[in-house]
């Protein structure tokens, strides 16, 4: 079975349901931590939502330097898929295996509501299963989620179809040019500031369409030749 | 022992919609003529030893990777002399003579007290 890995930093909230969501499509969840300093055998990583060291200093600054991340950097760029949300998206930033950074929202107010997203890349790791321009809908809470880069690399994003996510019915937090997720340029490292692990479950989410990152990792993986 | 003080701000193309809800309550509480406000942080790092016995590279490093994300925000290194590292508000220069602490090398300095590129 496809094992992904589901790293807990301190102050980290959705390792748990993003472990359930790998469960709920097929994958074995293996729990990382933040302080081992060599990162057990996986097919892919996901870095989850929470507020890691309390959003102190900076969102994700000090989860950047925890023992396990030179580990899941130099995977990462082997090839590794990892999955960045939210806080994880803020730790993939400020790893700079990402692109621009993540600042307080543009109204200062905390938004949690249901997100309507639509994908635009479905090239990566983490969004094969899903159709072009296909449209999701996942909940999204966060207070630092505008995505802020400057224009020569929002061009680059924009032409390299890197932008994988994209706001639709309203820019919740101020994200230059409405972009909700990313890639790097391979594909294998995607971050979205929404909660796909949140919508697995019509019982407990505003829909199932969050599946599908977990569904597209497990054929990426599969479609690998070599494991790193 | 010595002080060092670490200035962080946002890089002055990026929205500080923080600032601009403390320039509004400035403004209710009677500061005219205010037109903007940016917020920023300071650290204040005391070490043990002398002056001279700070690792300046380390420092520098850990200031641009660390206390301040270059995607997004400047910063500044002061130095205080020994005589002023028991915190009294003037500062010298300090860093007459020590190369690569300022962010000229890694990027543009900034006014701390404008945000605005020197």
């Amino acid at each position: 079975m496809t094992r992904i890995g589901v790293v807990t930093f301190p102050g980290t909230l959705d390792d748990i349901d993003a472990a359930r969501a790998v469960r709920l499509a097929g994958a074995q969840p293996v729990p990382i931590w933040h302080g081992d300093e060599s990162l057990t055998e996986v097919d892919a990583l996901i870095l989850p939502g929470g507020f890691s060291y309390g959003d102190y200093l900076r969102c994700g600054a000090i989860a950047r330097f925890s023992a396990v991340m030179p580990a899941v950097i130099a995977a990462a760029r082997r090839g590794l898929p990892v999955l960045g949300i939210c806080n994880g998206f803020q730790v993939l930033c400020e790893s700079r295996l990402l692109p621009g950074a993540l600042v307080r929202n543009e109204s200062l107010h905390f938004v949690c509501r249901d997100q309507r997203l639509r994908i635009e890349s479905t090239t990566t790791a983490w969004t094969n299963a899903f159709e072009s321009n296909a449209e999701i809908v996942v909940p999204l809470k966060n207070g630092e989620g505008r995505y802020v880069a400057d224009e020569p690399t929002l061009d680059r994003l924009e032409g390299q179809g890197q932008v994988v996510f994209r706001y639709l019915v309203g820019n919740p937090n101020g994200s230059r040019r409405d972009i909700a997720g990313i890639r790097n340029e391979p594909g294998n490292v995607v971050g979205l500031m929404p909660h796909p692990e949140h919508a697995v479950e019509s019982l407990t989410g505003p829909s199932e369409d969050g599946l599908g990152l977990f569904a597209s990792v497990i054929a990426a993986v599969a479609g690998q030749e070599l494991r790193v | 022992m010595a002080r060092v003080i670490v200035d962080v701000m946002l890089k002055p193309e990026i929205l500080d919609p923080q600032g601009r809800a403390v320039r509004a309550a400035l403004l209710r509480q009677g500061l005219r003529g205010v037109t903007d406000v940016r917020q920023g942080k300071q650290f204040v790092i005391d070490f043990g030893g002398p002056t001279a016995a700070i690792d300046y590279a380390k420092l520098r490093e850990l200031a641009e990777n660390l206390l301040a994300n270059p995607v997004i925000e400047n910063y500044r290194i002061r130095v205080l002399d020994e005589a002023e590292a028991d915190g009294t508000p003037s500062v010298t220069a300090g860093l007459a003579g020590i190369t690569g602490l300022d962010s000229e090398t890694t990027g543009p300095r900034f006014d701390p007290a404008t945000g605005n590129r020197e």
